[in-house]
């Protein structure tokens, strides 16, 4: 339904409880971590962004005019398509586990091996995170910047 | 009771190409936005499933989702302030309207 409703708020709402199922989904999957990260990154700060840019740019209670039918066939065609063939090479795969002892997804273990610099650490990639963060910081101020020298 | 590495990847496979269908049918900039938001999210359980079921030694799967978030939020971050920037100078956000850039 995020995807199909035609009043914009609505689908940002239906988004905001898909995230939350998603969520719902790796607290089953008993990692606790990802699950706090997500509703803290997502609920929290990505769909109250989106609400924010809808209640910026859209007049409240306009509906989104209705797309072309030989579009959204064509789109659904395609989507099932897809599906499809992913749901079927997935039925015919069989997936080898490993045998070694699993390892507890506590805070501990994530953060001894994320910042840890031997073989399997992710200590470069977490400082290239962190520099494409500092980008888009800057990159969202320079787009805020230019606009305001334009309308001065 | 635990779900099963299928159901898992059931779930992602149809959340990804949910988010197919609205990226292909959307023309507004920000529900396109929405769209890749759930593709990403889709990727993001596919990580963690396999990081639980097959390769449960290390956690692999679970920094590139952490890492994938990040970069997710940064990319929403930058898609609206581009957004709101095209808004200021066209007072709509379709796709259409914006062809400046086309050739």
């Amino acid at each position: 339904m995020a995807v199909t409703s035609r009043q914009i708020f609505r689908s940002a709402i239906y988004l905001l409880f898909s995230l939350i199922g998603v969520a719902g989904l790796y607290f089953w999957l008993q990692y606790e971590f990802i699950a706090a990260v997500q509703i803290v990154v997502y609920v929290g700060g990505i769909v109250v962004l989106i609400i924010f840019s809808i209640f910026l740019t859209q007049q409240t209670g306009e509906k989104l005019p209705q797309q072309k039918l030989g579009r959204q066939l064509f789109a659904a065609l395609a989507a099932f398509c897809g599906l499809a063939l992913i749901l079927l090479q997935l039925y015919k795969y069989k997936f080898t586990g490993t045998t070694e002892s699993a390892i507890e997804p506590t805070v501990a273990n994530i953060g001894n091996q994320m910042l840890g610099t031997d073989v399997g650490g992710y200590a470069l990639p977490f400082e290239v995170v962190s520099i494409l963060l500092l980008a888009a910081l800057i990159g969202c101020i320079v787009i805020a910047l230019r606009t305001k020298t334009e309308t001065n | 009771m635990h779900p099963g590495l299928n159901e898992i990847l059931f779930i992602s496979t149809a959340l990804f190409f949910i988010g197919v269908y609205g990226f292909f049918t959307r023309r507004n900039l920000v529900t396109m936005l929405m769209s890749i938001e759930l593709i990403l999210n889709s990727v993001n359980l596919n990580f963690i499933a396999f990081n639980k079921y097959l390769w449960p030694h290390r956690l692999d799967g679970l920094f590139f989702t952490i890492f994938v978030i990040a970069i997710a939020a940064a990319e929403a971050a930058v898609a609206i302030a581009i957004i709101i920037n095209l808004y200021r100078s066209h007072h709509s956000i379709d796709v259409e309207g914006a062809e400046e850039m086309k050739y």
